[in-house]
Parts: C-alpha cells; structure tokens; sequence
C-alpha cells in the first residue's frame, strides 16, 4: 500500500464530498417531497391519478437509473440544438450544466422508490385511527398532517433510511456525465497515479463514513417519532 | 445437484480457458470505438487500421495474439496486473507513463487538435479564457489541458471520446481537445459539421512523441520482439500498404 498521493488529492477529495453530498441531499429532498403526493394518490386520491402514479413508479424502478440520467442528459442534448433559439435563451444557461440532470434524474428515481414505501405506509394506517380524526372533527389536510403522515411516517423510517444508503451509493452514477464526486476524483488520482487499490478503497472508505451519518440521522430521527410501545 | 455440477463444470472451462489463453499474447485496447483505429461491428470484431497493424506485427512475431477491450482507465492497470500482455489501443508514449510501463518504439503520431463550432473566433490558446474544454480522462489532451489551459477555463472530464463529441455537438462545451485523426469521422458526420479544428496542439513534454505498445517493465523478451516487428512491417511495405488504406498521409509522422 503506497499512500503518498494522499496529501496531494486531499483538496480535490474535499471538493468531490461536496458535490457528493450536494447531489445526495438535493435529490434526497426533492424525490421525497414528490413521494408524499405519489404514495397518497395511489391510497386516495382519483383512480386515474393513481395509476398515472403507479405507473411511473413501475417505470422508474424497472429501469436502470443509468439509463435515465443518460436518456436525461445525452439524450435531451442530442435533441436540443435543433431548437435554434434556445442557445440565446435564459435557461440555456441550465440546460449547459450538468448538475441539473442530475438532480432531476436522481430526484424522479428516489421519488419513485419512496414513492412505493410511501404507499405501502399510508395503507399501513388503521382505518379505525382515521376514523377517530374524523370524529374530532378533521378534516382533508389537516387529517393528513396530524394522524396520517405521522402514523405513516413512524411505520417506515427505517426502511427510507434503507433507500436513502441506497441512493447514496448511486452517486457515482453522475460521473458518467462529468459530475466529478468522490468517486470521480478517485477515478483521476486512478489515471494519475496509476495506483488501483488505494484510491479504491479510499472512496470506500469516505462512502462508508457518509453512509455510517446517514444511519446516525434517521436514528435520531427515529428516535424523535414516539413509537407503538410508547404511545 | 445439477445446479453445483454445472458450475464446477463452468469452473474448470474458466480454468482451462485461462491457461489456454496464456500461450497468445493478448492485446489490450479500449472497450469503447476509437475510429478510424479500431471499433467493433454488430458483430463483435474489432476492425481498423490499427487492428490491421497489430496483427501484421502479430504475424511478424509469430504470434497468436487475441485483441482484448479494456475500460481506458483502467487499461496499465490490467497490463500490470498480467490481465493482457500488451496495450495496443493508440496509448501516446509519455514520461510519466514510462515511469509504470515500458513502451516500444512508436508505430505512429498524429497531433493534438483544438476543435471548436466554426463561428467561434480562436486564434490562439488565450481566447479560451472563460470557456468550457471538453477532454477524456486519461489522455494525453486532458494532461494537456490541465497544464496549459486550467486557468480562466472550466474544464469538464468524459469518460468516453464520443461524449465529449456529442456534448460539443450540444453546445454544452465550448471546444474539445483530442486526436486530430480520430476526430476526422466526428468532424465529417453531419453533427460534427457544427465544428472545425483551430489549431494543432504540440508539446512533445505532454504528448510524447507518438503511439507505441505498453508492455510491462520486466517483459523485456516480449519489447523487443515488438520492435523488432515494428521494423520489419517498416521496412517491407506491409506498414505503408495498410496505412494506404486508410489514411491519404504519412501517419507514420517523420522517418525515424
């Protein structure tokens, strides 16, 4: 084991941990806001929404999520220069970065894999517990905030925190389209150094330590949410 | 039962394959096309100039040799770790390759382009100030790059030589800098037509000075088998037959 590179990437690693968790966070935070409303219109809402729902979660769990950055990114670019006028645009100036496929396409994934977990927590619920909300008088949103989002919410901790490792460990994913993390950096000190090992089992170990935070956080989480025992 | 008896017997074909596999000399090239000098068909053989060369300097050696893709990145790697016995996949020779690998003599050199869309005005390295440079990672170009244009210029890294074609094509960069011949097919394809080379790129510090076979540093036999190859094809018109094939130049760079 020759470890003299080190000091040298260390810089570049610290960037590369901040685009990881960047991305990691962000599409953490966006596939979850989009998984609430998908697992509730698969339990309640109109039959037709909910299957539009279901259906997008059968897509995008039955298919790669490689496949979906690249349909996202290289596929959009290939299409994109036939619009001439959208070189001058505003939102050009997005559409040139890469960052944002990512994140759209990460986002699209977890809200389809938590958007399932999602589904299965809302059912979870008694009916009966509802009910009893109902007979104090709530109604609508006020019902969802109160008893049903909570009492989901305690059922699937634990295996959203499961998707959110899950998610982690995709990161590496974005260096295909030049979104350079942890795992990128490691792939240039890899050309740089022509050390294989090392550089390895340095991104294992950061992914470790990240993934080791994240169990950390959904704990206290847990922790925070009163369970069945204690109620 | 059935299922532990097939895979034993799996394992002693892998096993069997292995040691096989050993008595040729594998060659080792990039798993992705690199055109005009070799791409795999729907059929999955490799063609192209330097598959044609390899197997002429193959059949100078007498040599079984088997041609072996390999993710670039991960190509000395393999070398070193006796996954194949040469690189034969246009690896530029350079110092700091040198101090991992050995190299043969060159059997060609093409220089470095700058391609960048045709309305875009550049004379020189310093009108790239403010831009985005597309290269692939482990190359010669991207070495350059980072030497000589990482100030003022956001430089993105691709994986794959096509990627950074397409996202020129797209406009997500500003300009690519990679092999002026292998850039030829992209810059003829009707993509490609948005782009042109601005200027040849030389600096024999980073781009060394030209392509050879990387062999392990304790191969010695096997080095100067290859050369001695390289110089036969030289030197009885077998080299100039296959590069009038495929190129209207002399691709060979010089007579040395």
């Amino acid at each position: 084991m020759v470890w003299d590179w080190l000091p040298e990437y260390l810089p570049r690693f610290a960037e590369g941990l901040w685009i990881t968790i960047k991305l990691f966070v962000l599409s953490l935070f966006f596939g979850f806001a989009l998984a609430i409303p998908i697992g509730l219109v698969q339990v309640s809402g109109p039959k037709w929404l909910g299957l539009i729902a279901r259906g997008f979660c059968t897509l995008f769990r039955g298919t790669p999520l490689l496949i979906q950055l690249w349909l996202l990114y290289y596929g959009l670019g290939s299409v994109v220069p036939y619009y001439p006028g959208l070189r001058e645009s505003f939102i050009w100036p997005i559409l040139v970065e890469a960052f944002p496929y990512a994140i759209v396409a990460f986002s699209l994934s977890v809200a389809a894999y938590e958007g399932h977990v999602m589904k299965g927590a809302f059912q979870s619920v008694p009916k009966g517990e509802l009910e009893a909300g109902r007979a104090f008088g709530m109604k609508g949103f006020t019902l969802l905030r109160r008893v049903w989002f909570p009492r989901a919410m305690q059922n699937v901790l634990p295996t959203l925190a499961g998707e959110a490792v899950l998610t982690l460990k995709s990161v590496p994913l974005a260096s295909t389209i030049t979104i350079f993390g942890v795992y990128g950096v490691g792939s240039i000190v890899r050309q740089e150094t022509y050390r294989t090992y090392e550089p390895l089992l340095f991104v294992g170990f950061i992914y470790v330590c990240i993934t080791a935070l994240v169990v950390v956080l959904f704990r206290w989480l847990e922790s925070r949410v009163p369970s069945e025992s204690q109620m | 039962m059935n299922i532990i008896k097939s895979m034993l017997a799996a394992t002693v074909i892998t096993a069997s394959l292995s040691t096989g596999a050993s008595a040729e000399v594998r060659l080792g090239l990039d798993s992705a096309n690199y055109e005009p000098f070799y791409s795999r068909g729907s059929d999955g053989e490799w063609t192209g100039w330097e598959i044609e060369i390899g197997d002429a300097i193959c059949a100078a050696m007498k040599e079984d040799c088997s041609w072996v893709p390999i993710a670039w990145d991960g190509i000395i790697p393999a070398l070193t770790a006796k996954k194949i016995d040469a690189i034969f996949g246009s690896m530029s020779i350079t110092d700091e390759r040198k101090k991992t690998i050995n190299f043969s003599d060159k059997y060609y050199n093409t220089p470095a382009a700058l391609v960048a869309p045709k309305g875009m005005s550049i004379e020189s390295v310093d009108d790239l100030k403010g831009k985005k440079i597309g290269v692939q990672v482990s190359t010669t170009h991207s070495n350059y790059v980072e030497k000589y244009l990482s100030d003022g210029t956001e430089v993105k890294i691709y994986s794959d030589f096509n990627e950074h074609n397409q996202d020129l094509f797209a406009g997500r960069v500003d300009a690519i800098v990679a092999d002026s011949l292998a850039l030829a097919p992209f810059l003829e394809s009707a993509e490609g037509s948005c782009c042109e080379v601005k200027m040849e790129l030389n600096d024999e510090a980073v781009f060394g000075i030209g392509v050879g076979a990387g062999i392990r540093k304790e191969d010695t036999e096997l080095l100067a088998k290859v050369n001695a190859a390289i110089k036969q094809i030289r030197e009885d018109g077998t080299y100039d037959e296959i590069a009038k094939k495929y190129f209207d130049f002399d691709i060979y760079g010089g007579s040395n």
